[in-house]
């Protein structure tokens, strides 16, 4: 059985629709990760399988007693809320010391206990959340752009670092990301999103399906094309919009 | 203990010393969450409250609670829509007080010192009000204490709240009512002009001062409480209004905080 299974999920803002037709499960163990373009709904699907955005439609099973670690893209931490990075692995339940230097030391944050969290680096901080997130011996380990503002050996380590985090906590980890090359090292399967599923499954299957390649061109520069490929893209053939797209 | 409530100037320092621990770890939260406004617009609703409240011969405490929450509703409501708050706030705010001070005015045969309600009275501060005003305190002390990590979780996150389980707008909902009763209780010791003032000025003076959000909050209610008392003092010295008195010596605080930070950032 599924960690979380999502059913044709269809998501709207006022009179625009974000997401349709969406379908998708996480198994234990795997390492699935979502790529998309710049507003193709890859944080408003992540937010719906956290529950803290409503679907329009479809339905979001969660296994029973399932814990979910979160990782979000972007903490603002107001300059007048004072807080050590000890003082923020304790929210919201108290834990113990050895916990949380155990968490820290997972995480690559080992020494950053006493520091105020509004002094830590781009890098700093993204470790002291997944510390935070996998506190709670997660089933599920949840990441929006964990790698944003990282250098490129920066993010290559944190890759390996959640790849040794799944092996030690046996969890599941859902992650969005935009680094194309090192997502389609690092996942077992990935979904490619454009409001859509467009594609999805294992990544050299996914890197070689036409809808990808519409999306995203070939190739490393792909990358590039991330950034400049037109929204509103329709596929010059027809194909079915599902999951098992690719399988 | 009764001999002791006797005295007038006892009564007000007490009143101030427990509006002032109350409002300053509340007012950590509105300073975090960049909610300033949020207290003003509140406590300028209050004076609808009297204005209600002298109508239908109800409470003062009672009128100005009910408009105090509905206001404070009305923008948390509004707020999660995405429109320009500032703009919002600042309308709301200031309409609430002129159709407040027009609807007193209007009130047939009811001659009062409108200036009680907008600077306070706290001298004075009867028993029956030291008791409401302790107990409104203690109401929104034990609900910020209740509800703490809670809080402070949906402060730093609304997403982050919701993966650990913890519902952000219930949370919002919390400090909007703690904000209501402090305001109702506060009406009667600074008045609704200054009402924001205890609530921001503590807080902010104890930022410098804190390494964890639990210590500037106590340190905030430190600083609330020594303004009140010091405030009364001056105020009985000098024969100045009370009310701005205590505020006076709270930003006197602040300033010779803000003056210790720069210097310790420079050395």
């Amino acid at each position: 059985m599924s960690l979380i299974d999502l059913h044709n999920i269809a998501v709207r803002f006022g009179g625009h629709t974000v997401l349709h037709d969406v379908d998708f499960g996480i198994d234990r163990g795997e390492i699935v990760t979502i790529v998309g373009p710049n507003g193709s709904g890859k944080s408003t699907l992540l937010r719906v399988v956290i529950g803290a955005q409503k679907p329009a439609s479809g339905s979001v099973t969660r296994s029973r007693g399932l814990r979910i670690g979160y990782v979000p893209q972007q903490l603002h931490i107001d300059p007048t809320l004072p807080l050590t990075v000890r003082r923020f692995l304790d929210l919201p339940a108290r834990i113990p010391d050895a916990k949380a230097a155990e968490a820290l030391e997972q995480a690559g944050a080992g020494a950053l206990g006493q520091r105020q969290m509004a002094d830590l680096s781009g890098g700093q901080f993204q470790r002291v959340l997944l510390a935070r997130a996998i506190l709670s011996d997660p089933d599920l380990l949840i990441l929006d752009e964990p790698t944003q503002g990282l250098d490129q050996p920066g993010s290559a380590a944190f890759y390996r670092r959640i790849a040794r985090l799944r092996a030690d906590l046996n969890c599941a980890v859902l992650m969005v990301s935009h680094e194309l090359h090192v997502v389609m090292a690092a996942s077992d399967r990935v979904i490619c999103l454009n409001g859509h599923v467009c594609c999805a499954g294992a990544p050299e299957h996914v890197a070689s399906a036409p809808e990808y390649r519409a999306l995203f061109g070939t190739g490393t520069q792909g990358a590039l094309a991330l950034y400049r490929h037109d929204h509103a893209h329709s596929h010059d053939h027809p194909h079915s919009h599902g999951p098992e797209a690719a399988e | 203990m009764s001999g002791f409530l006797d005295d007038f100037l006892v009564r007000a320092t007490l009143a101030g010393i427990g509006v002032a621990l109350a409002a300053a770890p509340l007012g950590c939260f509105i300073v975090w969450r960049r909610m300033a406004y949020f207290g003003d617009a509140t406590a300028h609703a209050a004076i609808l409250g009297v204005a209600l409240a002298l109508a239908f011969n109800l409470s003062i405490t009672l009128g100005t609670l009910v408009m105090a929450l509905v206001m404070a509703l009305t923008v948390s409501a509004l707020s999660g829509r995405g429109r320009s708050m500032d703009t919002m706030l600042g309308v709301l705010s200031h309409s609430a007080l002129a159709a407040g001070l027009v609807a007193v005015s209007l009130l047939q045969g009811v001659r009062l010192d409108l200036s009680a309600y907008l600077f306070g009275d706290i001298l004075a501060v009867g028993r029956m009000d030291l008791a409401v005003i302790w107990g409104g305190a203690l109401l929104v002390m034990g609900l910020i204490w209740a509800r703490w990590s809670a809080l402070l979780t949906a402060t730093l996150s609304s997403d982050l709240a919701t993966a650990a389980g913890i519902d952000p707008r219930r949370e919002q909902l919390i400090l909007t009512l703690a904000l209501a009763v402090t305001v109702a209780v506060a009406i009667k010791v600074v008045g609704v002009l200054l009402i924001a003032a205890l609530l921001i000025i503590p807080a902010a003076a104890a930022r410098s001062f804190a390494r964890t959000p639990e210590a500037m909050a106590l340190i905030a209610a430190g600083i609330g409480g020594a303004s009140a008392l010091i405030g009364m003092a001056v105020a009985w010295q000098f024969d100045t209004p009370a009310g701005p008195s205590i505020v006076c010596v709270a930003a006197a605080i602040f300033a010779a905080s803000a003056l210790i930070d720069l210097a310790r950032r420079a050395a």
